[in-house]
């Protein structure tokens, strides 16, 4: 194995590993709220990366796969009585299918057209759902957590955990993709796609791929949202903020490597958590707002770019 | 060349003729190019030659008619495919994948010249690209950005990267537009060194000597039908030839 | 229960809303269908329109129809302004401008809609004006007389520009840029001056339609996200850059919705316009009158 490569699956060992010992020493349980949720978006912004960063194809609805995430754990969790990790890939596999009606709809237009379907999805899927009374509709409904299982002795250090393992997938999926022949095509694409698709790059395949696998991981990150809130309902599941936020952060962080979103996610939500407690969670999205608009301005290679313009690095990791 | 043994065309269209609205871009075009050949393609500004070329590589579908490369009828196929099957071309204005550097460029065109796992890692195909690079004269540029290329370098990456696919058929799209005289003679020579028995060429150019010297056949357009196609002196003699020339 | 009359209402009240639809997304056919820039806070500047339109109503008490003319000038130089910074910033550069667009503009959207919560609040505002509160009878089918001036205005707004675009030199000069930038450019005029018009005007035709908006019914901040579908699906389906397909296709969406409405209730009405432009979008993306 290459030695990067060794760096990196030690660096995700000792990182879940710590995460695991946060859970068994760390009695106070504030922690493990605000970092269940930074995690969330570094899931979401890293699989929003593997479609909008490596191809250039922006995704606005996010929120529509993070909210068939969390009404497909609800659905599983109150027919079935389903565990997490079922509900999880579960939901997961919706992302997928969901990901792939979008793509195979509008993936061999123009990008735009690629955007405003995503956000006609959310909304269509939204209003479904806040029709659908047995997931509680407009109002929404209450969910019981089951007991907690060992090693963890509160459920929400045990959704904190199981986030900390979404994110290693997650990492290790859009890595993998970005170091392969997919990556490179895609890359290519999102360069200029015609003359990829002149060179042989099969640019349909590559995106309804990266489409998928991007989908699915949005679902797989927001599916453990609703025992982490014990509650769902339409308005806060399929929330626009989340479409927001994760453009921002993958934008500001860096879209040409997976460190940019992982870079935006921890960066930008852990200043969400301060502002929202400390002043407003309006004044939370308007940061995040102008932070987007300048950044996508003036710094188009994001945090990413910054930092290897300023240090002479490469872009491998 | 002019054998007695019918060979089936290499590349062979059939009443192709594409519309843009109510404006007729190409107009029940028929034409075949044969195994190697060397075929100049010329025309007024507007008379249709990039059409037929995005028609041919598959960036256009037509209205009507059909493409048939190799005996395949090729019509339905996306553009990726048609580069699979041997059909390369260069862009009037060049392309190249501003991001990456002149090497990364041809690389593209290795990594998805044959159908394998999509999912592999960088392998000795840079050899292969750097053996390109070499023949072209750009082994000096290959780690450069595209970015700082000069302009009939960028030509000629762009026919490298098009060289890369491993084509039956190249097309070159004005390749020489715009170069100095020394510059046109540089691009000329390497055209004729990439072509053989091997490798078809369809030329599309308005440097008329160069045209001349490089094709075997030549076929001229104007406002998207064929006008003449036949030897180059033949076809540069006729007068609705020159007529269209001269009358734009 | 369902009856020929309830339809017939229905279709009245639908084509009376499909003309204001007409003018709400006219802008949007010029800015994203003949321009081609991804201003997908098209409907973002149209809420902030209707809210100067409440200030000034609510404030000085000016008729909003008025009020929507005043603004116009602000919102053409508005507009001005933000083809200016997008042009310099992503139509000049290569690769990756494209995402970076509709991010900048969806960021745009964003920064409006929260500023307008921060200074209004979230509650719905409306306005007050002679015409508002009363309506009119014809036979058995009573009309708001605030629709009725909505679709007087509209149309001539609609037919104005229309008319603008076919018949001044400006208006002439601006289809001829959509259409062939380059050969413009030969021809020695400057076609980022005559796009910055162009954009320009299509914000300033926001302000009426924002007077327009909030005569019709109550705003509230958020009310930029369903516009995204209605105004998309309007201009997607007119076919890009038609002007006299925008007041067609608005008439079909405006029907659909006060049909749907009528027969299956408003909680779906989020939905009609985003589930056409997705059929749209599958079927016949061109639309009905493509360029």
């Amino acid at each position: 194995m290459q030695r990067s490569s060794i760096v990196f699956w030690l660096g995700a060992a000792i990182f879940l590993v710590a995460m695991l010992l946060m859970t068994q020493f760390i009695r106070n349980e504030y922690p493990f709220f605000a970092g269940y949720v930074i995690l969330q978006y570094v899931v979401l912004s890293v699989a929003w990366t593997i479609l909008g960063g490596y191809a250039g194809y922006v995704n606005f609805g996010t929120n529509a796969f993070f909210g068939v995430g969390v009404y497909t754990a609800v659905l599983l969790a109150q027919a079935f009585s389903a565990p997490l990790s079922i509900q999880i890939l579960v939901a997961a596999v919706m992302g997928a299918l969901l990901g792939l009606g979008v793509g195979l709809l509008t993936l061999r237009m123009r990008g735009i057209f690629f955007s405003i379907a995503t956000i006609a999805v959310a909304i269509v899927i939204e209003t479904a759902v806040t029709n659908w009374r047995y997931v509680g509709g407009a109002a929404g409904i209450q969910l019981q957590r089951p007991p907690v299982t060992e090693p963890f002795d509160s459920y929400v250090k045990m959704l904190f955990f199981v986030q900390a393992v979404l994110v290693v997938v997650a990492i290790v999926v859009a890595r993998f993709i970005q170091n392969s022949r997919m990556g490179r095509g895609l890359h290519a694409l999102r360069d200029d796609e015609l003359a990829a698709e002149c060179t042989g790059v099969p640019t349909l395949r590559l995106k309804l791929m990266a489409c998928v696998i991007s989908g699915a991981l949005m679902s797989a990150g927001g599916a453990p949202a609703a025992m982490y809130l014990q509650f769902a309902n339409p308005d806060s599941a399929f929330n626009l903020n989340y479409s927001v936020s994760v453009l921002a952060m993958s934008l500001i962080g860096g879209t040409a490597n997976w460190i940019g979103p992982v870079l935006g996610a921890v960066l930008l939500a852990s200043t969400q958590q301060f502002l929202t407690v400390t002043i407003s969670s309006e004044v939370n999205v308007l940061v995040l707002g102008v932070m987007l608009v300048l950044f996508v301005v003036a710094a188009p290679k994001g945090i990413v770019g910054l930092v290897s313009r300023f240090a002479g690095k490469g872009k491998h990791a | 060349m002019t054998g007695s043994a019918p060979e089936a065309p290499l590349l062979r269209i059939d009443t192709l003729t594409k519309t843009f609205g109510g404006f007729v871009a190409l107009d029940h075009i028929n034409v075949e190019i044969r195994k190697g050949e060397r075929f100049g393609l010329i025309g007024p500004n507007g008379s249709g030659k990039t059409t037929l070329v995005n028609c041919i590589s598959g960036a256009l579908r037509p209205n009507k008619g059909a493409v048939t490369f190799a005996g395949e009828n090729i019509t339905p196929l996306p553009a990726n495919q048609r580069s699979h099957r041997g059909i390369a071309r260069s862009f009037q204005i060049p392309r190249p994948f501003r991001s990456m550097t002149v090497l990364e460029n041809l690389m593209v065109a290795l990594d998805f010249a044959t159908h394998g796992h999509l999912f592999e890692t960088a392998s000795h195909r840079r050899d292969a690209a750097m053996s390109i690079l070499t023949r072209i004269g750009l082994a000096p540029k290959a780690q450069s950005a595209t970015t700082s290329l000069t302009q009939v370098e960028l030509r000629k990456m762009e026919l490298a990267r098009a060289m890369a696919t491993g084509p039956k058929l190249l097309i070159s799209d004005e390749a020489m537009a715009g170069l100095s005289t020394s510059e046109v003679d540089e691009v000329l020579d390497l055209l004729l060194s990439l072509g053989g028995e091997d490798i078809a060429i369809i030329m599309i150019e308005h440097i008329m000597q160069a045209v001349m010297r490089f094709s075997e056949r030549v076929m001229c357009l104007d406002a998207g039908k064929v006008i003449a196609i036949g030897p180059p002196s033949e076809v540069m003699a006729n007068p609705r030839v020159q007529e269209a020339y001269l009358g734009t | 229960m369902f009856s020929i009359e309830l339809l017939r209402d229905a279709v009245v009240l639908g084509v009376l809303l499909g003309c204001f639809y007409a003018a709400v997304s006219v802008g949007l056919s010029i800015s994203f269908g003949l321009l081609d820039v991804p201003q997908v806070a098209h409907p973002a500047f149209l809420v902030l329109a209707s809210y100067a339109v409440y200030w000034l109503n609510d404030s000085y008490e000016i008729d909003p129809l008025l009020a929507g003319l005043i603004i116009s000038p602000v919102f053409f130089v508005l507009g001005m302004i933000t083809y200016r910074i997008y042009h310099v910033t992503f139509e000049k550069r290569g690769s990756d401008a494209g995402v970076r667009g509709i991010a900048f503009f969806f960021g745009v959207a964003f920064i409006v809609e929260v500023l307008i919560i921060l200074q209004f609040g979230v509650d719905q505002q409306s306005v007050s004006a002679s015409y508002i509160g009363k309506a009119w009878s014809f036979g058995d089918l009573r009309i708001p007389v605030r629709q009725l001036v909505a679709f007087g205005v509209a149309l001539v707004l609609t037919g104005g520009l229309a008319a603008y675009l076919s018949k001044t030199f400006m208006g002439r000069a601006i289809r001829a840029v959509a259409q062939d930038e380059e050969g413009l450019r030969l021809m020695g005029a400057n076609p980022v001056r005559i796009k910055q018009v162009a954009f320009g005007i299509a914000t300033a035709v926001l302000g009426l339609a924002g007077a327009l908006l909030i005569i019709v019914a109550p705003v509230d901040p958020t009310l930029d996200r369903v516009y995204i579908g209605r105004t998309f699906c309007v201009v997607v389906m007119a076919g890009l850059g038609s002007i006299s397909g925008t007041l067609l296709a608005s008439i079909i969406l405006g029907v659909a919705e006060s049909i749907v409405l009528t027969m299956f209730g408003a909680s779906w009405a989020p939905a009609i316009s985003f589930t056409l432009l997705l059929a749209v979008l599958a079927v016949r993306p061109q639309g009905l009158l493509g360029r």
